[in-house]
């Protein structure tokens, strides 16, 4: 009986383990996982912090789930892979041999090179302890400087605002999220902020933060500037949790490097989710994502895998539904380029994908908040930003992912002043037609 | 909105709301369970968002809580096979 060793208790383990059970119903499985709350909703902290969902409600399994799979949980964590003798190392230096190892660590929050970062009051949000934290720390009267950018460093703004925290929140260049968002999209973003009550200091950088008996009580900028706040929450960047893989040798470069079958170099070892940087056949790229399905795909495609039934992982475009500033926005595929200087890699909720730069023209819509860009190819649609009305999420989710040709609405939607909308709708119903007609 | 586009829109979406049945695109889904915080009877949405089920409980009222209040864009009204009498 084979026995499959899972290290990490998110997205991309638990669907391996789902995976390996569709194959063998008999194999033993371990799960290791390094955080004592086991398998959670890491996307669902946002909606913890803003109280829209109590703590209890963040776990998608009970634990008869895992008893029907059954998986033997084990709170613990991993100090070395011995590639050669197929054993995991454990920290009280116990040891466990497996046929097949699963690498699912995910990844962590980047830590600033900022003096005053080891003190009380300075938050992320990459756990649900991190979470907690917070809330003891968020009372009335409390006032938070928020550092990065993408998806989290919203989270954090939003989470604070919705517990009553005056919040600050430092950008080092002119605008939000500048590698992923146009200038537009940008300031709908700020403009949103700012109404909520979000002090936005632009070109500002942290140099210090303050502190007294062990606590935060304010930082200090590059430019000589002082902000007393009791909370200093963080959000530059993940990095994937690779230094297991490493130290036995694995080849890594940002990421776990594996290949279409999610295999590392070392026999019978796999990498999954945010912490394995997966050859995608189609590009010839190695890239890494930080989103809940990719992980939860790979994780499906690497438990096949080990369980014996060869399957590989083709990388869809990647997409992405979040709120940003309270306004529902949709990025799929390609869609911005260049750095972000308010992040170091990449963040959660996040994909490299979205910043190569598209050899496209781009044509957008406004009404209000309500905004699509598009990124149009020469014959297919390689990227869109929707925010706000998601009416044309699904079609364009559709278009894109599906690389529908657009030659006979291409010339229509470069026009200026289009209704994009209109357009589109009309071409996605017809397009849905012709592919149900094709259909045996 | 004009009336008569408000009395479309709400027509349609009364049409969906009771021949319909909440079908979840679990591509979007991040299993945060807002879904299921909100369900009336306590359906578990989110479970259905996971497997890529319609909820065909019986119990579901299609009162549209969990619809909107997903912040992803998860969960639709779709007309199914199910609720087409499984043709």
């Amino acid at each position: 009986m084979p026995q499959y060793v899972i290290i990490g208790s998110g997205a991309a383990g638990v669907s391996a383990i789902e995976a390996i059970r569709t194959q063998d119903e008999h194999g033993e499985i371990l799960l290791i996982g390094d955080e004592r709350e086991g398998f959670y909703s890491r996307p669902g902290l946002a909606y913890f912090l803003t109280n829209e969902i109590p703590e209890k409600q963040l776990f998608p399994f009970k634990r008869d789930d895992f008893d029907r799979l059954k998986v033997k949980l084990l709170f613990a964590r991993v100090m070395q892979i011995h590639t050669a003798d197929q054993l995991v190392e454990l920290h009280d230096g116990s040891k466990i041999s497996y046929d097949r190892l699963l690498i699912a660590t995910g990844a962590s929050a980047a830590q600033p090179a900022l003096s005053g970062a080891e003190l009380e009051g300075v938050v992320k949000l990459d756990n649900l302890n991190d979470v907690r934290k917070i809330i003891k720390l968020a009372r009335r009267g409390s006032t938070a400087v928020v550092i990065g950018g993408g998806i989290t460093a919203l989270e954090l703004v939003e989470g604070l605002l919705s517990r009553s925290v005056k919040t600050h929140y430092f950008l080092r260049k002119d605008r939000y999220w500048n590698n992923v968002l146009d200038e537009t999209e940008s300031r709908i973003i700020e403009h949103r902020l700012k109404e909520e009550g979000v002090r936005i200091h632009y070109n500002t950088e942290a140099a210090e933060i303050i502190g007294k008996k062990g606590k935060v009580v304010g930082i200090r900028t590059t430019d000589g500037k002082e902000i007393k706040c009791n909370i200093v929450a963080i959000a530059i960047g993940i990095r994937p949790r690779m230094q297991l893989a490493a130290n036995a040798g694995i080849a890594t470069d940002r990421g776990i490097l594996v290949n279409e079958y999610l295999q590392t170099e070392a026999p019978n070892v796999y990498a999954a989710g945010d912490v394995a940087q997966v050859f995608d056949p189609l590009s010839g790229k190695s890239v890494l994502d930080s989103l809940w399905t990719p992980a939860r795909l790979q994780g499906y495609a690497a438990g096949l895998n080990m369980a014996g039934k060869p399957t590989m992982y083709l990388k869809e475009v990647p997409f992405n539904v979040t709120r940003l500033a309270g306004l529902t926005t949709t990025i799929i595929g390609t869609v911005g380029r260049g750095v972000d200087e308010d992040l170091i890699g990449i963040a959660r909720g996040d994909s490299e994908t979205w910043r190569e730069l598209p050899d496209v023209i781009a044509c957008q819509n406004n009404f209000d908040v309500n905004r699509v860009r598009l990124l149009v190819g020469e014959k297919t649609l390689v990227g869109a930003v929707i925010m706000g009305d998601q009416t044309l999420s699904h079609p364009l989710q559709e278009l894109i992912v599906q690389h529908a040709d657009i030659t006979p609405v291409r010339s229509q939607l470069l026009k200026p002043q289009v209704a994009i909308s209109n357009i589109i709708a009309d071409f996605w119903i017809s397009w849905r037609q012709q592919n149900a007609a094709q259909q045996p | 909105m004009s009336i008569k586009g408000f009395i479309q829109q709400e027509s349609s979406r009364r049409r969906a709301m009771t021949s319909g049945q909440v079908t979840p695109e679990s591509s979007r889904c991040v299993q945060c369970g807002i879904c299921s915080y909100n369900c009336p009877l306590e359906i578990d949405v989110r479970r259905h968002a996971w497997r890529g089920l319609p909820i065909k409980e019986s119990q579901c009222l299609t009162c549209g809580e969990c619809v909107a209040r997903c912040p992803r864009g998860v969960l639709s009204f779709a007309q199914t096979n199910l609720s087409l009498g499984g043709l």
